[in-house]
């Protein structure tokens, strides 16, 4: 094939929605390149294919990477896999959401076609050009693709709009060659740190704070504010790192996703890790 | 253990932002430069690691002009043991494999247990580097580390995952890690860091010559076009709480 491959993430069945946002913007990409989009979902055994509905336009081939070395999830079994896949499709653009997971395998996999992973990508304009921010968020870049061979692109949280429309597609079953002697990471269970009591989703009013505060003696200035306004107090990561704020408080993309009416924001400059945060996300999936 | 540190010098968090004349980086004539933070908390648990062991070496590696050595000379202060410096005047004419690929024939003769680094930088902010390097050097890696403990034939880790969820992963050694900012309480240079950190070794080599042409090229570099509409309010400091609150009150009607 040519066109735009896109590797949606899901996890024992349940997708991150951020998939979704990839499938959005693999198709605009392939519309200003007139070519086609294939989806691939890299999978577990126990994966059922039954009911399952893909967002926006059908794409013209989608396939199931499974086997049973696919879950739980680690980097050399995914990059094995879908070097394979890639290798069988050779797709012009390899399309990933910019989940932590891709963070985790992206890179390696493109280092395996000498290419080099174009990351948490805003924007794609004619050429094509792939814009990505730079020093916080301070100054955005245009960047191309210069080598023959598969561009690797992932795509920001909250940056292009997942298509509601769902259509119901079958996808073929591709079986990579994967022996659980080529995996050298052991994954244990996820968990989490404590309880988290403090549930930000929910709150309509935020107040939040960032290492613009100077110090932790300032912090009581912006309490006060979050009690006048009957508001949630939320922090950017420096504060929780620093300890002047529980973790439980950070919003961003390690912390909690917010949606509240009124987000006001101190001393917070505005580092992507935060603003994804704060980005309506998705509609929930259909399964 | 052997752990070599892989830094990176950066702008300062608020170094002024002019465009440079050619369009593709930032003017670096008024520039101050620093660790890169996530490199600053790698070196740390590097530092840490061997504290709590007793033994081992702690090797900093950083590419870039000749004023990396300032930073290189600031982590042999807080307490890394020796520092290599690889020569390269220009890193913006390597892309992300172009880099990983330099520091990897650097650290290669060394052969470190563990290779530690940031989880991304505070200028590109590409968060690769560290995973590619692992890939040609071909040993495993893990990302957005928080802590390191050794076992006895490897490492467990503690990966941060997204939503607040985080994983132990089991890993043989070698290995390369990224870790994540805020594991670790920073230390400061003492004097007496300062003062033994000019009788350690600071190792200049070249750069390894790499055939690659770039993958990838960075065009242009703009300021963001501002999508969102500002609006200044001023006055006094209770006129502009005023005008807020009523804002607040009957135009977006949230309070």
């Amino acid at each position: 094939m040519s066109g735009v491959l896109v590797i949606l993430e899901q996890r024992t069945g349940t997708w991150n929605r951020m998939s979704f946002e990839a499938i959005a913007a693999a198709q605009q990409l392939a519309d200003k390149l007139s070519v086609t989009v294939t989806i691939a979902i890299p999978a577990g055994k126990d994966f059922a294919t039954d009911g399952f509905e893909t967002h926006g336009k059908a794409p013209t081939a989608a396939f199931l990477v499974q086997h049973d070395l696919l879950e739980p999830y680690t980097s050399d079994a995914y990059v094995i896999a879908l070097e394979q896949l890639i290798k069988k499709l050779s797709p012009d653009y390899v399309l990933f959401p910019h989940t932590y997971q891709v963070r985790d395998f992206a890179p390696a996999l493109a280092t395996r076609f000498k290419q080099v992973l174009i990351s948490d990508v805003i924007a794609i304009h004619d050429g094509p050009t792939f814009v990505r921010q730079l020093l916080q968020g301070k100054l955005n870049a245009d960047y191309k693709h210069s080598a023959t061979g598969p561009c690797f692109v992932s795509i920001q949280a909250g940056s292009f709009r997942a298509d509601e429309s769902t259509t119901p597609i079958t996808p073929e079953i591709f079986t990579p060659e994967l022996s659980s002697s080529q995996i050298r990471n052991k994954p244990g269970e996820r968990f989490r740190e404590s309880s988290q009591t403090v549930d930000l989703s929910q709150a309509p009013v935020i107040v939040s704070v960032g290492r613009g505060i100077g110090e932790q003696d300032n912090l009581p200035i912006v309490e006060e504010l979050a009690q006048a306004l009957g508001a949630e107090l939320a922090a950017s990561r420096p504060i929780c790192d620093n300890g002047w704020l529980p973790m439980e408080r950070q919003v961003g993309s390690s912390g909690q996703t917010v949606t509240p009416k009124l987000y006001l924001a101190v001393g917070i400059s505005g580092a992507i890790q935060h603003l994804v945060g704060t980005k309506t996300r998705t509609p929930p999936s259909s399964r | 253990l052997k752990i070599v540190v892989a830094i990176k010098q950066v702008p300062e968090r608020d170094a002024p932002i002019h465009i440079a004349s050619d369009g593709k980086w930032i003017d670096d004539a008024d520039l101050n430069y620093t660790i890169n933070e996530p490199d600053a908390y790698a070196l740390e648990e590097a530092l840490q690691l061997k504290e709590k062991n007793g033994t081992g070496e702690v090797i900093v590696v950083c590419a870039g002009p000749e004023r990396v050595q300032s930073t290189l000379r600031e982590a042999l202060a807080k307490g890394a043991d020796r520092a290599i410096h690889i020569e390269a005047d220009s890193l913006t004419a390597l892309d992300t494999l172009g880099i990983a690929q330099i520091l990897a024939d650097a650290i290669k003769p060394e052969s470190p247990d563990l290779i530690l680094t940031g989880l991304q930088s505070d200028d590109l902010g590409l968060g690769q580097t560290g995973v590619v390097l692992a890939e040609l050097l071909n040993i495993p890696s893990a990302t957005i580390i928080m802590h390191v403990e050794p076992t006895g034939s490897g490492l467990k880790v503690k990966r941060e995952l997204e939503d607040g969820w985080f994983q132990h992963v089991e890993m043989p050694l070698p290995a390369l890690l990224t870790i994540q900012s805020g594991g670790n309480k920073l230390r400061y240079a003492t004097l007496m860091g300062i003062k033994k950190a000019k009788t350690k070794e600071l190792k200049t080599v070249a750069a390894s010559a790499t055939s690659t042409t770039p993958a990838i090229t960075l065009e242009r570099v703009y300021l963001p076009e501002k999508q969102k509409k500002t609006e200044m309010l001023t006055g006094s400091p209770a006129e502009v709480a005023n005008k807020i609150v009523e804002k607040l009150k009957f135009e977006v009607r949230v309070i």
